[in-house]
């Protein structure tokens, strides 16, 4: 292990001071992603700026009816909020969904929209990769890529990101707010990850330095109709192999409003907009839903061996929506 | 019938539940593992493994990293000290020639030993092996392991009767493949050895499964006097035949050599992955000839594993076969592959674990085929004597555990056409499998001192892998002594104390209980006949060679019946086991309490292999890619449902204290009842493990397109 330093910030100005231009100097959250790549040596960072007691452990209800949710809040706190367990049932459980109990307790929600693929030639320094070094290869394509993506990818790159929370942030059109030495500002999740293209490794649009300091949810009425479904092979403490977020609202048989976001399938939670049009103003039934399920999976490019993904997710968004049609039909 | 859980001896310790005897040690954290034990002056190795998976090595460029900070030295091809690998070990077999380490230039397989760092810290030594540049010559490495290969070599075969024609003659037939992947022991301490020179002896501290098995292949290795090697092992934090001579033994003594000071080697999760050993992938061909009724005319086996390109190693798939089922025509045979990769080595039970799936999958097949119960298709099969061996069997009370088992489990309420039950989006289904290994005892030899002070002291050479062995041993001295288990103080551990049985081979605390109840019962009739206890005790040893040696002939097994319940998305291609039940027939049972926590804990292993492990080799680059315990599952508490353990009485005739032995008998057969159960649920079979989401999705698509 190599030395790094160590500094802990006590307000978000001072943090941003601390980082200053260092390219190699690392905001630390609850360390559950960063320390593990520090000891894989994936990441070896100069310094480590903590910022887990800046005041940035609140959430708080917005003007619209929204909420801000701090970054440094835990993963553990987020999912036992009332209000957040009222208006946003799918986040709370796709926070729950991920870890264990001991990590949640570190993790922080800023963290978990940086934290990085779990594709395991990424995680391992003696295998190429083009994410950890640019132009080295992408061996999943031609190797073990069970678990990668089939939307979004390009020849540069499968990885998939492997959040929950984001997930069900990406559904309810979460905003992140975050903070450089130049001032803050906001970015759409939409926008926040950046396409793979020949650049895997540059990930967010986030300028560097940024710090994030929030996530707003706006208000949804839609959301406190909605769950979260987690796919894995076991059932616990695994990365999903695929997951939803689906919120609806059905008014006389019609869908009114709906929303769709898929984790493991893509370099970035995946919002399933083509799909969200197809619903919205159809016929609530099963067969509505497997029409807009393939109307998102018509783009889906499955590599050799995850093919099964695209059938998992068909299956998952006919399933998630259909139990929450009878649900609002009780 | 009767079941002996709390009602085996009227009086005694061994029968009854005692915790561990060093339990408070550690919950508390007071018991010291290999790694944790403090020397003045330590230094610290950190391995440096090869990241191709064929070549030489060319250049090793330890200059640079000589100058790092606190690193003392680098050893490699070039500098070690020489060592000899050509002789045959205690366990009858030659070494794998991958523990000679530094020894010439070939890079023999992916994350193979190239050097050891060893610096003043851990991390110095980490950050400079890590920094460490070998160039190599690179050679086309071969690790595909794909079935049938004609340059597969075909070793152990048993052949009775005219196959072909008993096939033939046959009204049902089953003939399938089934696939095993490679699969790692990960037990939770990770290897670890100091290795330090104390007045001309050499002390190595380690977490092995045989103090003894170490030393004396460390002498022979070294080429040294045996009285002058001592190997310690005190506390060991899971084997499961992982735990030999392995790399960072051979690794700390060659440097605490050259450096003349204690020097500690640890392996990390990932190079575990590497030089560990693990078991091999198998691929089995079943075929299964029976009359409508469903007696067996022809069992045709033939397994095949990989192996290293240095070293033979079988993963023995075929002989659970040799003792389960006899057919007119009987066949079993276990091939190898040599292939660019590690030798693979034993894993809990070996050849049994992956050869119950298959055995116990085809046999559930033909149960189906023949639309008799599998249960009852077992019965109808049940031999009188060895299969292959034609030899009585020592007792086998197969069908007891079934009849028990099924009771227990409600089987007789089954209906066995699949895909009928649901519960939600679940498909729930039952199975059944059959499980026996090997009941052995092998030479220990066993101290028991009595103190003046009314205290007796045990000494012998036994492991306690997390098995509770420690405790065991004093039971079964207590009773020999007909003393209160209080009195007896164990010492393991130790290879000062004597050659004994490793902890392997669900052999250990059978042999390790009969040299300690000699010795012991030696001991209690000296005391009966003498009052006086000198001041320095009196001891009495014990050697079971020639009692062991004067055996017969037997077909001597464990044995068990396996029930799982699971439950099947079949949209999502998820699979959870709901309820297991295992009822075996193994022995007697010297203490409930960790007996049940063994059992369980082989069962929950089977749930392990049949849905999660899985160890994917990357064909590129040979290796793993980011091989840890966050990419290869085991099962976790929420997979892990109702699971019970319990057992008829079975105590071995031949035996002083009839054990026939547990270790490895619990996950056999489990993988098989949790397949079997799967396709009761969904009329799918799986007969590649693990069944993984994935294999249930595409799976479930081809039954609909049929």
């Amino acid at each position: 292990m190599r030395e790094f330093g160590y500094q802990r910030a006590s307000d978000v100005a001072g943090a941003v001071a601390l980082l200053g231009a260092d390219p190699d100097a690392r905001f630390l959250g609850g360390g559950t992603n960063l320390v593990d790549l520090m000891k894989t040596g994936v990441e070896r960072p100069s310094r480590l700026v903590d910022v887990r007691e800046l005041p940035l452990d609140r959430i708080e209800s917005t003007q619209d009816g929204g909420l801000r949710i701090g970054a440094t809040v835990t993963n553990s706190d987020l999912a036992a909020h009332a209000e957040v367990r009222r208006r946003y049932p799918a986040l709370v459980q796709a926070v729950l969904a991920g870890a264990s109990g001991q990590l949640r307790n570190m993790a922080t929600v800023g963290g978990n929209l940086l934290q990085r693929t779990r594709c395991g030639y990424f995680g391992d320094v003696t295998k190429p990769c083009n994410k950890r070094v640019p132009g080295s290869g992408c061996p999943a394509i031609e190797g073990d890529h069970r678990n990668h993506a089939i939307l979004g990818a390009s020849r540069h790159c499968v990885a998939v990101h492997p959040s929950d929370m984001g997930v069900a942030l990406t559904a309810f059109d979460a905003v992140i707010s975050y903070e450089t030495t130049e001032g803050s500002g906001e970015l759409p999740l939409c926008d926040f990850y950046l396409p793979v293209g020949d650049t895997p490794h540059l990930e967010t649009a986030l300028p560097p330095g940024a710090l994030i300091t929030g996530v707003t949810l706006p208000s949804a009425p839609v959301a406190a109709r909605s769950r979260y479904r987690k796919v894995r092979e076991r059932a616990s403490y695994a990365f999903a192999i695929g997951s939803i977020a689906a919120a609806l609202d059905v008014r006389d048989g019609v869908v009114s409003d709906v929303r769709l976001a898929f984790g493991a399938v893509a370099s970035r939670p995946w919002r399933a907009r083509a799909a969200e049009r197809a619903l919205t103003g159809a016929r609530a039934d099963g067969e509505s839903f497997a029409a807009a399920a393939d109307a998102e999976l018509a783009a889906a490019e499955p590599l050799i061996h995850n093919g099964y993904k695209v059938t998992l997710m068909r299956n998952l968004v006919v399933a998630v929506l259909s139990e929450l049609l009878e649900e609002a039909s009780r | 019938m009767t079941t002996t859980t709390g009602s085996t001896t009227a009086t005694g310790s061994v029968g009854t539940a005692h915790t561990r005897v060093e339990g408070r040690d550690k919950v508390t954290g007071a018991a010291r593992y290999a790694g944790d034990l403090p020397f003045s002056e330590l230094a610290h190795g950190w391995l440096a493994l090869s990241t191709v998976a064929r070549g030489r090595i060319r250049s090793v460029e330890s200059a640079a990293v000589l100058g790092m900070p606190g690193v003392l030295t680098v050893l490699h091809h070039q500098n070690a000290p020489r060592v000899d690998s050509d002789y045959i070990g205690v366990l009858g077999v030659p070494p794998d020639p991958t523990i000679a380490l530094f020894q010439h230039d070939r890079v023999q397989h992916a994350g193979w030993p190239v050097a050891l760092v060893v610096a003043e810290t851990s991390e110095q030594a980490r950050e400079a092996a890590e920094a460490l540049v070998v160039h190599y010559e690179e050679e086309p490495h071969d690790v595909a392991f794909l079935g049938e290969r004609p340059d597969a070599n075909p070793l152990d075969t048993t052949e009775k009767g005219d196959l072909e024609s008993e096939l033939a003659a046959s009204a049902v037939v089953v003939d399938a493949e089934y696939t095993t992947p490679e699969e790692h022991h990960n037990p939770m301490e990770p290897h670890a050895a100091t290795a330090r020179w104390e007045g001309g002896r050499l002390e190595v501290v380690d977490s092995n499964q045989g103090t003894t098995w170490v030393a004396d292949e460390l002498v022979k290795l070294f080429c040294l006097d045996p009285a002058s090697v001592r190997v310690r092992s005190e506390h060991v934090g899971g084997g499961f035949g992982g735990k030999g001579v392995r790399a960072h033994q051979v690794a700390a003594v060659m440097a605490a050599t050259v450096l003349q000071r204690p020097v500690r080697v640890v392996m990390t999760r990932r190079q575990m992955f590497s030089i560990a050993g693990y078991r091999s992938p198998t691929a089995q061909r079943i075929r299964l000839g029976a009359d409508a009724d469903g007696r067996l005319r022809a069992l045709d086996h033939r397994s095949l594993n990989l192996t290293s390109t240095v070293y033979e190693f079988t993963e023995p798939c075929a002989g659970v076969g040799r003792v389960l089922y006899d057919a007119d025509a009987h066949h079993t045979s276990n091939r190898v592959v040599r292939l660019d990769v590690p030798t693979p080595t034993w894993m809990r039970a070996p050849g049994e674990a992956p050869g119950s799936f298959a055995l116990e999958s085809a046999l559930d097949e033909l149960a189906e085929k023949c639309g008799i119960d599998p249960i009852a298709l077992r019965a109808r099969n049940e031999p009188e004597r060895g299969p292959v061996s034609g030899l009585p069997f020592s007792s086998r009370r197969l069908l007891d555990c079934f009849r028990e088992g099924a009771r227990r489990f409600g089987w007789a309420d089954r209906d066995p056409r699949p895909g009928l039950r649901r519960d939600g989006r679940w498909l729930l289904g039952t199975g059944t499998a059959a499980s026996s290994f090997p009941a052995g005892a092998a030479p220990s030899t066993a101290a028991v001192t009595a103190q003046p002070d009314g205290t007796f002291t045990v000494r012998i050479a036994a492991a306690d892998i997390g098995t509770g062995a420690r405790t065991a041993i004093t039971l079964v001295t207590a009773d020999a002594l007909e003393v209160a288990p209080d009195r007896v103080r164990v010492r393991i551990g130790d290879s000062d104390f004597g050659p004994a049985m490793i902890a392997g081979g669900s052999m250990g605390t059978r042999s390790w209980a009969w040299a300690v109840t000699t010795a012991a019962r030696e001991l209690r009739e000296r005391l009966a006949l003498d009052a006086g206890i000198p001041p320095e005790g009196l001891t009495v040893r014990s050697d079971t060679s020639e009692a062991i040696r004067a055996l017969a002939h037997k077909e001597r097994h464990s044995f068990g019946a396996q029930f799982a319940e699971v439950a099947v998305d079949v949209t999502t291609g998820e699979v959870r086991v709901r309820r297991m039940l295992g009822i075996f027939a193994a022995g007697r049972i010297v203490n409930p309490l960790t007996a049940r926590n063994q059992l369980v804990g082989g069962m929950i292993w089977g749930i392990s292999m049949a849905l999660h492990e899985e160890a994917v080799r990357d064909q590129v680059s040979g290796g793993h890619a980011g091989a840890d315990l966050a990419g290869y599952h085991v099962a976790t508490h929420a997979d892990v449902p109702l699971i019970e353990a319990d057992w008829v009485d079975d105590p071995d005739p031949d035996d002083p204290v009839g054990i026939k032995g547990i270790g490895e008998i619990g996950i056999v057969g489990a993988a098989a009842a949790i397949a079997n159960a799967v396709w009761h649920a969904t009329g799918v079979r799986h007969r590649s493990l693990p069944i993984r989401p994935d294999r249930v999705l595409t799976a479930g698509e081809g039954a609909r397109n049929v």
